[in-house]
């Protein structure tokens, strides 16, 4: 008997330590303090269900097996006890007390987004994120971060599609411009949006704040120590919502200073820039994901047939459809931070290929 | 129908023969048990309907990239999957049991507004009609989720009105259903029964009726709105204007939280039959059950914001609505311990309505499980979102309200049919259900706690081999499914004839009756002791 017990102890314990930092099993590791507190809630609050699971499933595969007419059991006919229901109805009323006390202490400081160190704006767009970093170190700093990810690769269902797709490391869950930010230090996120409802998460900080147009929400975090830590997007926002990930970078002090610089000197640079993204690289990030597939009516980039009538138009009616938007293209295809000038040279692109 | 036939057979002197037979009698009728059986056979259809939608969904997340569908495509799938299932199977499924089983468990002849009946009934194909047909109209259907917050659903094609449109229709036929059952349950039972001895089954009917009376008038609100937005220039939802967005997630949670429990009310009261006859021993703790059943329904109007904990409510309100969520877990809790005081000294056979009981037991507390872990807030915010609460919902619903349906069918076929079900083909059907069904869901849990989130195409690297179990574990069940649909035909088709009381332990009114019952169950009274 006791040697039984002793090896299901070990068992259990061998198990312990999967349990604790299997990703695939568990909540992620914990890379801020608010996101251990979470971790070890749910490990406790799943503690306490199993052990009721347990009992209480105990006690009904036991009567499933001795209590059965093949068994031989009579059926006795008692059919209530006012003593057994109350005491079943306090004894889970104190468990939950015994949850919700800790938890109360994490929803509290949770809420509590004062005297942050520094301030960046998350809005959520159709389908990316946009970052201003508002007050403390980067203030100033402004970019949208978009998934990185090929949409040939999401789309290619060839036998090297599937490789190429398996050998991405960060598949769907890589950006162009990650959020920079230092370690150790409190930063208030404060979330809104452009258009729908999106939700700013990442997972291994424990934080997920819903963006609401018009609305502006905050959260907090502060990273452990220096990495790069991926997060999605996490409220339905239309066809794109699954491809448009959060990757954040944590990097120590004075690392941080220099990314800030390098950003300041890029923006000065990034105006004249701005006029080297020629129609083809407009095309690829932002008008493929309707025009490659034709969803929503989009024409087809190369559909002479669908492009022939359109063209007959002219270069000037099509260069207002695309920056005022038409039916269900919205105006400059949803990027609004695009210059004119882009737009009309994507839109060439467009009319070359269709011709 | 055979089952119609066999009335007419099994009693000679059915003075209502000049009513009329084949596709009018089924059109016209204001009969409770055909009704009954119309509702079944529309839910049946519909379910599958919706499960060929999650087939899809699950063909899709078979392996990371998208191989067949569109994204935008895929969000109608998971949208129409849930506005088909919870509106076009389950509801309308235990709104078949309530018409088939309450008059003759109260020991009436029919319910209450027998035309209104009929007509609560027929609004619903011109609404499923209406829900499919927004497939094919441009845009597609809507694909905002069956939750179509705002603004994403002012923003969808023509699909989303359709899509609204029968949402009312389909208010409507429960709102009429849910009056007629009250009506029927307060002032039609035989003499002697008080409320407190009626069967749970009526009880739990009879308060999941006054929630669909209190909480589809706010869909229909909440979706007006939406619709009024979308086409008459108003700004409920939009903030440029003035309104609000998260206003709709309160309206439609201020429905969507009971109507749940409208979803699951009916469950416990199927198995509170079926577990104290099966164990040849009565109820255990009848009151508490009532009054437990009570507290659920009233304690489901004050939690709705657990769905919002996200949205940036003060601490406040996550606080509150965390403890009253929690408390939920109280008389749930009793109604279990109390199943299985029935149990317990008991003298228990395992004939397939038994085993979906058990396995009801089982499965749908550790959903309720899994509801507490997502009660608690701090917890929420990380699960919110993601496959764990596809996860958790899926085990109350399917393990839940789908094996409560299944449990209630095989229970009561031999007595609306006259013949026995295949009891082989029961049992298969149940083991390869309960089998397969936590293949498909149990490792969502996992994704969910991963990080994967909700009402995506296409998932980062890591979720992969768990979402392939999950597909294989979805087409083993839905073809499981089809072992229910050829038991079911052939037990209407023929089979054993039934006994008046096939279940030993069986003792509510209806089992008085013959199997199959007469056209009008109780045409005098009964004396109730």
């Amino acid at each position: 008997m006791i040697s039984q017990w002793a090896r299901f102890w070990v068992a259990v314990a061998a198990f312990a330590p999967a349990l604790a930092s299997a990703d695939r099993y568990n909540l992620q590791t914990p890379q801020t303090p608010i996101a251990r507190e979470i971790y070890d809630l749910h490990t406790l609050i799943l503690l306490i269900c199993c052990v009721i699971f347990v009992v209480v499933f105990g006690t009904m595969t036991y009567a499933i097996i001795k209590h059965r007419k093949a068994a031989g059991h009579k059926a006795e006919q008692f059919h209530e006890n006012t003593t057994v229901e109350i005491v079943w109805t306090i004894i889970p009323f104190i468990i939950l007390i015994g949850m919700a006390y800790p938890a109360t202490k994490t929803v509290i400081q949770m809420k509590d987004t004062s005297s942050p160190d520094m301030t960046i704006k998350a809005t959520g767009y159709q389908w990316k994120w946009g970052y201003d970093y508002l007050t403390g170190e980067g203030q100033g700093i402004s970019f949208f971060s978009s998934l990185a990810t090929p949409r040939e690769l999401i789309t290619d269902n060839s036998a090297e599609g599937h490789k190429k797709r398996e050998a991405q490391a960060h598949y769907l869950l890589e950006v162009d411009n990650p959020v920079v930010v230092p370690v150790g230090k409190k930063i208030r996120i404060i979330t809104t949006a452009n258009d729908v409802i999106h939700s700013w998460w990442v997972p291994a900080f424990g934080v997920k704040q819903d963006a609401i147009p018009g609305f502006v929400r905050d959260t907090w975090f502060k990273v452990d120590k220096p990495g790069i830590y991926r997060g999605q997007c996490a409220e339905l926002c239309g066809k794109e919502h699954g491809f448009m990930p959060i990757v954040v970078e944590a990097v120590e002090a004075g690392k941080y200073t220099q990314w800030v610089s390098e950003q300041n000197k890029k923006a000065l640079t990034n105006v004249a820039a701005a006029g080297a993204l020629d129609g083809k690289g407009v095309y690829d990030k932002v008008c493929v994901a309707c025009h490659g597939t034709g969803a929503a009516g989009a024409p087809k980039f190369g559909d002479k047939a669908a492009w022939g009538p359109r063209i007959k138009q002219g270069q000037d009616t099509l260069y207002q459809h695309a920056l005022k938007g038409i039916r269900a293209m919205p105006p400059k295809g949803g990027a609004p931070d695009l210059p004119d000038a882009q737009i009309k040279a994507a839109v060439d692109y467009l009319m070359a290929a269709g011709k | 129908m055979d089952a119609a036939h066999a009335h007419d057979h099994a009693h000679g002197h059915d003075d209502h023969a000049h009513h009329p037979s084949g596709l009018m009698r089924w059109i016209t009728t204001t009969n409770h048990k055909d009704i009954g059986t119309l509702y079944l056979i529309f839910a049946c259809t519909m379910f599958f309907v919706g499960g060929v939608l999650a087939l899809g969904i699950r063909a899709e997340l078979f392996q990371p990239g998208l191989q067949f569908w569109r994204p935008d495509f895929f969000n109608e799938l998971t949208t129409m999957h849930g506005l088909i299932m919870v509106f076009g199977a389950i509801m309308p499924a235990f709104v078949g049991f309530a018409n088939w089983q309450i008059p003759m468990m109260i020991g009436a002849p029919d319910m209450a507004f027998a035309r209104m009946n009929n007509w609560s009934f027929w609004l619903l194909p011109p609404a499923a009609t209406l829900l499919v047909a927004s497939f094919f109209v441009p845009g597609g259907a809507p694909a905002a989720g069956w939750t179509i917050y705002a603004p994403l659903s002012t923003q969808m094609g023509p699909g989303m009105d359709l899509g609204i449109f029968a949402l009312h229709i389909m208010g409507a036929s429960s709102i009429m259903g849910s009056i007629n059952i009250i009506t029927t349950i307060l002032n039609m039972r035989a003499p002697g029964m008080t409320m407190m001895k009626m069967p749970l089954f009526v009880w739990t009917w009879l308060i999941t009726a006054y929630l669909l009376i209190a909480v589809m008038p706010v869909l229909a609100g909440a979706v007006t709105m939406v619709l009024t937005d979308r086409h008459f220039g108003t700004n409920f939802f939009n903030a440029a204007g003035g309104g609000d967005p998260v206003m709709f997630q309160h309206i439609f949670w201020f429905f969507g939280h009971p109507e749940v429990y409208i979803m699951i009310l009916p469950a416990f009261g199927i198995i509170s039959q079926v577990i104290p006859a099966f164990a040849r021993k009565p109820l255990f703790g009848y009151s508490s059950m009532v009054y437990a059943t009570a507290s659920i329904a009233i304690l489901s109007f004050i939690v709705w914001a657990h769905h919002m904990f996200t949205v940036g409510m003060p601490a406040a309100g996550q606080l509150f609505f965390m403890y009253a969520t929690m408390l939920i877990a109280v008389p749930t809790g009793v109604k279990v311990f109390n199943w299985i005081a029935t149990m317990w000294k008991g003298s228990m056979t395992f004939e397939t309505p038994m085993l979906f009981a058990c396995g009801f037991i089982f499965v749908f507390s550790m959903g309720g499980f899994t509801g507490l872990i997502l009660a608690i807030t701090p917890v929420d915010i990380q699960l919110q979102d993601t496959y764990y609460v596809v996860a958790h919902f899926h085990y109350v619903l399917v393990a839940g309200s789908l094996f409560a349906i299944f449990a209630g069918t095989y229970f009561w076929i031999p007595k609306w049919t006259g013949h026995m079900y295949d009891e082989t083909l029961g049992k298969w059907h149940f083991w390869l259900s309960m089998i397969f069904f936590n293949v498909t869901f149990f490792p969502m849990h996992f994704l969910g706690l991963a990080g994967m989130p909700r009402r995506i195409p296409d998932y980062a690297l890591q979720f992969a081999d768990f979402n392939m179990v999950a597909s294989i574990g979805a087409f083993g069940f839905g073809l499981s499914q089809l072992l229910f649909v050829i038991g079911v035909y052939k037990c209407i088709k023929g089979g054993e004839k039934a006994a008046q009381k096939p279940w030993e332990g069986a003792d509510t009114l209806e089992w008085t009756l013959p199997s199959p019952p007469p056209y009008h169950s109780f045409e005098t009274p009964p004396t109730v002791k």
